[in-house]
């Protein structure tokens, strides 16, 4: 019988690792001064440099390298005295000139930390990761296959290449071996994940997508035997492409090694491919012979020495940790721990952020965006930022608050704006929705409401207020709802003289 | 010989252009006319561009027309050695590799001659990626020698040596590596330097190997050579190992005729056993007229350059396997096998199997090796430390003497055939040629007299400090000028009449 | 003799993705015997201490401004293609993609 999440890891425990590729968001790429717009049309970012062409030379983009550093010092990490580029050669039509060029053994950064904090059976817990190195290289080329499913029908399949994300530049931040996560390392690798994208968004040196690949997660885990004192064969998961998927896959990979071992079998060290519908991971290619990459200086590029002031001088200049601006936030919007939980689980922070500082009340701004929006958005499987701005949010919540919408016409504009009917004034338009907040007209509904309820009409003159309630309803069922209720009652009152 | 318009020096050329005796149309016409006649024998150029060449000579006698200033070498012919890069021109590389691929565009040393005017002939023969010592490893079919046409014109740039000494052209580019640009020159008598690292623009250049390439100026005399230097030369951005200094004066330092109070180092251990006679010859003769100039001519020892060869024929094929992995069929060049049935690694595989030549395959393997792990330490490691120690010789040497002298090659000119089967003892042509490309300094080979026994010519080789190139121009200047006073005319001149068809 | 094997030699065509016959294999294997024995020599001075130079003219830190220049065009980058289909490469199957 296979061993579930908890049976695994009481007879095993894992260790993890992660490398985080991050795509660098400079306006040209890594070597040459081709542009690095996403979503280009095939082939037309292209140059004899990042096609490999004959005769072709890197020239380091500047930009590139201050963002490594800045990186770097981000992660407390060493900025290196020395740094130079290597070349990994390997074959692959994907990568022009058959070789990466790569740092090596001299990384433009080494031994930095991360502190991240989980919710633990035991309360929050820090676990710090230590980042072993961050290092610059480049991207490859993309790949198409067309034809055939399988084998070699017909000689049906070939393959077509677009080198336009050839040669964008990249950063690696590999971290050594996670002490101590035990059954928490999925926690972990998300949290760790989630964390360096924040800090990698306040720097600003990335778009840090994990759904276009701008940030990219590879996790290195092995298990063994509780307390054998040994390390496993590891496998290496790659095409993990959302936080939640870094979180599935570890924790999928540790059920499939644990089985795997629990029926005698040996794990191989291999790289694996994350299936995103069922949460496994399936091995990759195979090679037949370990590849043997035959690294040596790069010669057509020169040492990166960089200047200690400098490095000094972007220190200075680096923006407040996440850590400390969710501190700061909390404080500002006076939330309690659990709601700020809330929203950087959600990773509605930045977002609510954004709305307020648009005018929103903190408290409205959380409770729209984590309440109906994230609703609609669960419905849909897709994320609440990509059905509607926070700019739309905040005009919405302004508009309550002026009275010209209720909550529950505020709730229809919403989806008016998710489901494309325009943005939200232009929906109000469409659909009516504004508040009937005419004094003249509500006058008219509530002399009726008045006329056909003589009785409660006088209770309320004799100061019984709570009988008003009914006049109230009368009133906003007449007008099919549209008029504000608070604004009902107080033109209702004053009229029987009780305002 | 009857001195016709393309028996002239550039320089000379230059002169009659700008007197307006003679069109820049005129003067390409006459050159390609003259490469219809023999280069039938010699085999120098792999392809001719007429209409790019016309179309450039057109305008700049245009611009000489209007008044514009031109650069003194606007309208004079050259011949491209056919490893850089000139858009929508073939670029084969002596390769079948590349047969028929058009680069999209121009090297810089091209945009720097066309910039100035020259105009570009065609492209020449070579050894299969610079690999070579006598363009016999051309996929094209082999250089013959203008001197002996039964010899090797040198290599890798036999086709530029030869255009050259066949008066195809008054002008080439060379490239680099190990004696690519000097050996070719000194065994077919003419002038060629291989610059300062870092001071001519590699872009464009097709990468042999990386640290060691160098393009550099080829001509018949001393200051042809170093006018054609100062228009390539200079700063590129595109390069990241380009040097950002002003080019020296190269002209100037042609010009001088005077060696006076300078200090001349001859290099002991590139002497001796293997030499041939008639070279050393030739070269303690030219040491004299030296010392007649009034320099004075001291011995010095560079210990480290016995291990040169062998440090070069790790780190140049190492370099090489990395450099040329990118010729795969994927991107450009031809494509071996690709009937549908088969996969992109197999093609790549049978591609480099048919689109490579031996030496080129040889090199590949050796180099591979050399980076693999486990050997790295011993072979490529090695020898980059042999580099540090050749660097050290040199700045001891320098030390002491303004530059270092030395034959340009052990022999004169060999036979077509006679070691293409022995790869070590074609490696051993370079022994002079390496020590200044290890170390990234300046060299040139000039003629200093044709070899006793052979009536071949024999190669003079100048070492400069880096970026001190101006120094063996004027040393180079000064002993030409001697040589041809006591012979009564260039050695150009007196090389055999070619039979013209 | 510093000996090479065949089967060293065909390790290393494959890691170089060149076809070779095995009469190539052992003519090579040789041959790289021979000139592994004159290029080993570099060994015997290789001292410790030694630094390696990589670049003859030492320079660093040169970098370009991250701006934006403009690309070949699409027709440009595929002029030498040996196949195209429309705006991409075409090329035989890659064998182990995802
Ligand atoms: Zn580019």
């Amino acid at each position: 019988m296979a061993l579930n999440y908890d049976q695994a890891l009481e007879k095993y425990e894992p260790t993890l690792g992660l490398e985080v590729h991050v795509e660098l968001n400079t306006n040209s790429k890594m070597f040459c001064g081709c542009a690095t717009e996403f979503g280009a049309s095939p082939n037309t970012q292209t140059c004899p440099v990042c096609l490999g062409l004959p005769g072709s030379l890197p020239v380091v983009n500047a930009k590139a390298i201050e963002s490594s550093i800045r990186i770097g010092l981000a992660l407390n990490c060493s900025i290196t005295p020395f740094s130079r580029f290597a070349r990994k050669n390997y074959f692959y039509p994907d990568m022009p000139k058959n070789f990466q060029t790569s740092q090596y053994d001299e990384p433009i950064c080494v031994n930095g930390y991360l502190d991240v904090t989980i919710d633990t059976d035991e309360g929050p817990k820090v676990y710090r990761v230590d980042i072993e190195r961050v290092h610059m290289e480049e991207d490859t080329g993309k790949s198409l296959h067309v034809g055939g499913a399988t084998g070699r029908i017909h000689g049906a399949e070939h393959s077509l290449l677009d080198y336009n994300r050839a040669g964008i530049p990249l950063v690696e931040i590999v971290t050594r071996i996670i002490p101590g996560t035990d059954k928490y390392a999925p926690e972990v690798a998300r949290a760790y994940v989630a964390e360096l994208r924040d800090i990698l968004r306040s720097l600003g040196v990335s778009d840090v997508k994990m759904e276009q690949g701008s940030l990219r997660c590879d996790a290195n885990l092995s298990i063994s035997p509780r307390n054998s004192g040994t390390l496993g064969t590891r496998s290496e998961t790659k095409n993990v492409n959302s936080l939640r998927s870094v979180e599935r896959a570890v924790r999928g990979e540790i059920i499939r090694q644990a089985n795997r071992l629990e029926s005698g079998e040996r794990i191989i060290q291999e790289t694996r491919h994350f299936q995103e519908e069922s949460g496994e991971t399936r091995s990759g290619r195979s090679k037949e012979t370990a590849e043997d990459y035959r690294y040596f200086p790069e010669p057509d590029l020169l040492p990166i020495v960089a200047d200690p002031a400098w490095v000094e001088e972007l220190r200075v200049a680096l923006p407040v940790k996440p850590s400390i601006r969710r501190k700061k936030l909390q404080e500002a919007w006076g939330v309690p721990d659990k709601e700020m939980a809330a929203m950087i689980n959600a990773e509605l922070l930045d977002t609510v952020e954004e709305t307020v500082a648009l005018g929103a009340e903190p408290t409205k701004a959380r409770s729209w965006w984590l309440g109906e929006v994230s609703r609609l958005a669960n419905e849909k499987s897709v994320e609440p930022t990509s059905l509607i701005q926070p700019s739309e949010i905040a005009e919405i919540i302004a508009l309550i608050a002026a009275g010209e919408l209720t909550d529950k016409l505020a709730r229809q504009v919403v989806e008016g704006v998710i489901n494309g009917e325009g943005n939200p004034s232009m929906v109000i338009e469409k659909r009516g929705l504004k508040v009937v907040s005419d004094d003249s007209s509500l006058m008219v509904a509530i002399e009726a409401a008045i006329a056909s309820q003589p009785e409660t009409a006088e209770k309320v003159r004799s100061g019984n207020i709570p009988a008003a309630g009914a006049l109230i309803g009368a009133v906003m069922k007449a007008t099919g709802g549209q008029a504000d209720a608070a604004k009902v009652r107080e033109l209702l009152l004053k009229h029987l003289g009780q305002a | 010989m009857s001195r016709e318009i393309i028996h002239q020096t550039a320089a000379e050329m230059s002169a009659e252009l700008a007197s307006g005796n003679v069109t820049a149309v005129e003067l390409a016409n006459a050159h390609f006319d003259r490469i219809s006649a023999v280069d039938g024998d010699i085999h120098a150029f792999l392809h001719l561009d007429r209409e790019g060449a016309l179309a450039q000579a057109a305008s700049v006698d245009a611009s000489r027309k209007a008044g514009e200033k031109v650069n003194p070498l606007a309208g004079v012919p050259l011949a491209l050695k056919d490893v850089l890069t000139q858009k929508g021109v073939p670029t084969t590389c002596g390769s079948k590799m590349l047969e028929g691929w058009r680069p999209p565009y121009d090297s810089t040393v091209v945009t720097n001659l066309k910039k100035a005017g020259v105009v570009i002939l065609g492209k020449t023969n070579m050894d299969e990626f610079a690999m070579g010592s006598s363009t016999e490893n051309s996929a094209y079919g082999t250089t013959r020698n203008p001197w002996d046409l039964s010899r090797i014109p040198g290599g890798s740039g036999g086709g530029s040596s030869a255009a050259l000494a066949g008066f195809e052209a008054p002008l080439a580019i060379g490239t680099d590596t190990g004696g690519s640009i000097r050996q070719p020159a000194a065994v077919t008598g003419t002038v060629g330097v291989k610059p300062t690292y870092g001071s001519v623009s590699r872009y464009g250049l097709v990468a042999f190997s990386s640290s060691l390439d160098q393009a550099g100026p080829c001509a018949r005399t001393v200051l042809d050579t170093a006018m054609l230097h100062e228009v390539i030369a200079g700063y590129d951005p595109k390069d990241s190992t380009s040097i950002n200094a002003p080019v020296g004066k190269m002209v100037e330092a042609a010009k001088k005729l005077d060696v006076k109070g300078m200090k001349i180092g001859v290099v002991k251990e590139l002497a001796g056993d293997g030499y041939q006679a008639g070279v050393t010859t030739r070269f303690n003769g030219a040491l004299e007229a030296l010392l007649s100039a009034g320099a004075e001519i001291v011995e010095v020892s560079a210990p480290s350059f016995e291990y040169a060869l062998a440090a070069y024929y790790l780190i140049a094929p190492s370099e090489a396997s990395s450099n040329l992995a990118r010729f795969d069929s994927m991107r450009y060049g031809i494509r071996i096998g690709d009937d549908g049935s088969r996969s992109a690694e197999e093609v790549m595989k049978m591609t480099r199997e048919v689109g490579f030549g031996k030496e080129v395959k040889r090199r590949i393997i050796l180099g591979t090796y050399a980076l693999s792990s486990g050997y790295y330490d011993a072979y490529y490691g090695s020898a980059q430390k042999v580099r540090t120690l050749i660097k050290r010789d040199y700045e001891a040497a320098f030390a002491k003497v303004d530059v270092l002298v030395s034959p340009t090659c052990p022999t004169t000119a060999f036979k077509i055939g006679e070691k293409s089967d022995d790869p070590v003892a074609m490696y051993l042509n370079d022994v002079c040629t390496i020590p200044v490309n290890l170390a990234g300094i300046g060299g040139m080979s000039l003629p200093c007299g044709l070899a006793p026994e052979d009536g071949l010519p024999v190669g003079f080789q100048i070492m400069s400090p880096a970026m001190k190139d101006e120094l063996m121009y004027q040393v180079g200047g000064t002993l030409e000028a001697a040589l041809q006073s006591s012979w009564g005319q260039p050695l150009y001149a007196s090389a055999p009449t070619l039979a013209v068809k | 003799m510093a000996a090479i094997s065949r089967e060293e030699v065909a390790h290393l065509a494959r890691l170089s993705r060149i076809e070779m016959t095995d009469a190539e294999l052992d003519h090579l294997a040789s041959e790289m015997g021979l000139i592994l024995d004159s290029v080993s020599k570099v060994q015997a001075v290789a001292d410790q201490d030694i630094p390696p130079t990589s670049h003859a003219i030492a320079m660093q830190n040169v970098m370009r401004p991250d701006v934006v220049v403009p690309s070949l065009t699409n027709e440009e980058t595929l002029s030498g293609a040996p196949a195209r289909e429309e705006d991409r490469f075409k090329v035989p199957q890659i064998l182990g993609e995802e």
